[in-house]
């Protein structure tokens, strides 16, 4: 009896509250969602399994694969150094031309890539002063991963430091003068109460950074063409051999980008568990 | 001890000033006022988290105004507890013990020991998110008591406390401060201040108006905000008119006159009288009462033990009746009663 009269209430509330604007919002919503899925599943499935085994099996895939996945990662790691102490003080002072900075600290998503790519070749070529003091220690940044690391780095590392500055905000200020008052240092408190409790915002942040990372193709090309990373390859296939060849690099590459993001979420969320 | 000399402070909208105190060693000190008066800023102040103005703050005869945070020997316990919800109860009363020279069992033994005394040794191992308001204001005073503070600051302690365990928590304070610990206590809440605090400062609008025993306090209350926050209703500002033998004198309010006893030589101030000295009645009684006025009644309360029966003789007077004599008598609003209220039970406060 119950269930039906709930059955009845139900759709009269799907009466009441019928409106024009929801189904509009919902059919535009879903033109969107087919936009992006639809020519990534038109890809995947137009490409055949055994081109798919053939082109994994190749070494010059694996090792683009390998390259892109490490240079990625340790870029996100050394720049984590230098971005979370900054993202800390950006959440907690105020100082003068704050709002500057945060406006630098977003120019590299608002500029062409390819722009930042002829920037940064500038900046570290062998005439520059990075590059003369590089070249006298012995090693050079352009064509070489430390050079595609600093490409991949100056496009992704906003991502970062403000996922980073928002998990900082978010710890309340309270526990921070709690535990000065409790006798412990700057350091202490920075490492024991603010670096714990924004941890998951700033795990967040290291995967959107290394995610882009991974993908950037833009200033990743104009800096280090050789050794080639995934999306260079792509790329390359493309112009070189076409559509047809270009295609399996690109599933797999997807695949490894999806899975890598899966896994790293996943690891992330059980290092929460376990804290 | 401690000492706070003429400290004042503009923070935000708000301003501190000028205010001076000083907590003995074993004192249980209440800083007593209404939400908004500045109390919280005060123990911020104390405690380093926020920069006076001006103004020297002593710790122990030690200057430490412009001491860093953590080496004040002042402990404080904020109101919203601020317990760290990414470590154990045992880790957070750890927390200060975590310093140099300081061995690992010699932490452990202190950190039991505390618990012990607080009555969470059971809660140790326990997150601090499955603790109810009662269980971390243990913790966070277990985690303060750890420092060793000089002077312990508590901030509303007991206002996330369900009543039920208020007065568990109360003992615990009164046997801290009885074992020598000096407590500052702020507290909006007047009976908190009396069964507590052996000294207590009103504050209000950023000010200190007035010190002293709680019963100095409740029974010479400075000003009308004192007497209206100490829960007196009858307290009317006036002049004292004329005298007759006995120091008898008539204190008039808008051409009503109250006769009181007063010794004071000022003819400016205010008379205030409890709600349950105001008797009332449909006639005029024949009794000793010198102070009988005719008037209206405006408002009928319900109270706690009663009601509380607003009349209106010139000036609005309460007055604190049983049910049963609201009953008898048939009052109601807009009714024509007389009050009468003895001259000794009228004080007369000078102004200053």
């Amino acid at each position: 009896m119950s269930k039906r009269f709930n059955q009845i209430s139900r759709i009269n509330v799907i009466g009441k509250n019928f409106s024009w604007f929801r189904l509009i919002a919902t059919l535009l919503g879903g033109v969107l969602l087919l936009f992006i899925i639809s020519p990534i599943l038109g890809m995947v499935l137009a490409t055949p399994v055994e081109s798919l085994f053939k082109t994994a099996g190749e070494q010059e895939v694996q090792q683009s694969i390998w390259l892109t996945i490490w240079v990625a990662m340790a870029a996100t790691i050394i720049f984590a150094v230098l971005s979370i102490p900054l993202a800390y003080l950006l959440a907690r002072h105020e100082f003068p031309f704050k709002r500057l900075v945060l406006g630098i600290i977003d120019l590299p998503v608002v500029i062409p890539h390819s722009a930042a790519g002829i920037a940064l070749l500038g900046f570290m070529s062998r005439d520059s002063i990075l590059g003369k003091t590089s070249t006298s220690m012995g090693f050079d940044f352009v064509g070489t991963p430390a050079g595609i690391a600093l490409a991949m780095a100056f496009v992704s590392v906003p991502f970062l430091i403000n996922y980073a500055r928002e998990g900082f905000s978010a710890v309340p200020e309270r526990l921070e003068k709690a535990a000065l008052n409790l006798g412990a240092s700057q350091s202490r408190v920075f490492f024991t109460i603010s670096l714990p409790l924004a941890w998951k915002s700033i795990v967040s942040g290291f995967i959107m950074m290394f995610a882009r990372g991974m993908s950037e193709f833009g200033a990743v090309v104009i800096v280090a063409y050789h050794p080639m990373i995934t999306p260079v390859l792509i790329f390359e296939r493309f112009s070189a051999f076409g559509l047809k060849y270009a295609r399996p690099v690109a599933v797999i590459f997807i695949g490894v980008c999806l899975l890598v993001f899966v896994l790293v979420r996943l690891i992330a969320r059980k290092e929460r568990k376990d804290a | 001890m401690l000492k706070v000399e003429g400290v004042s402070k503009k923070y935000k909208q708000f301003e501190l000033n000028n205010i001076t105190f000083e907590v003995n060693k074993g004192d249980y000190f209440m800083l007593l006022g209404p939400s908004g008066a500045g109390k919280s800023i005060i123990l911020e102040v104390i405690a380093g988290l926020i920069e006076q103005n001006s103004g020297k703050i002593l710790v122990d005869n030690v200057d430490v105004s412009n001491l860093n945070i953590g080496k004040r020997k002042v402990g404080l316990v904020f109101q919203d507890l601020a317990v760290f919800p990414n470590m154990t109860v045992a880790q957070n009363i750890g927390y200060p013990l975590r310093r140099k020279g300081i061995r690992k069992i010699e932490e452990k033994r202190k950190i039991i020991e505390l618990a012990e005394k607080l009555s969470i040794l059971h809660l140790l191992n326990r997150n601090p998110e499955s603790l109810s308001g009662g269980e971390l204001q243990r913790v966070a005073l277990a985690r303060t008591l750890a420092l060793e503070p000089s002077v312990l600051l508590l901030d509303e302690p007991l206002s996330s406390v369900d009543v039920q365990l208020r007065s568990g928590l109360m003992a615990l304070l009164r046997n801290l401060n009885r074992e020598g610990q000096t407590i500052v206590h702020v507290t909006h809440d007047y009976d908190e201040a009396i069964s507590l605090g052996n000294k207590v400062a009103v504050v209000n609008n950023g000010s200190i108006v007035q010190t002293g025993t709680p019963v100095d306090v409740f029974r010479n209350p400075s000003s009308e905000f004192v007497a209206n926050f100490s829960g007196i209703k009858n307290f009317f500002e006036g002049t004292i008119v004329e005298t007759k033998e006995h120091e008898l004198r008539g204190f008039t309010i808008n051409e009503i006159v109250f006769w009181l006893y007063a010794d004071s030589a000022s003819s400016n101030g205010f008379i205030c009288f409890p709600e349950n000295a105001v008797v009332l009645s449909l006639d005029r009684l024949e009794d000793s009462a010198i102070n009988a006025f005719q008037g209206v009644i405006v408002d009928i309360f319900p109270q706690k033990h009663g009601f509380e029966v607003w009349v209106d003789i010139g000036v609005k007077v309460a007055a604190l009746l049983t049910w049963e004599s609201v009953e008898k008598l048939k009052l109601r609003t807009e009714k024509k009663v007389w009050i009468s209220v003895k001259a000794n039970s009228v004080r007369f406060i000078p102004k200053v």
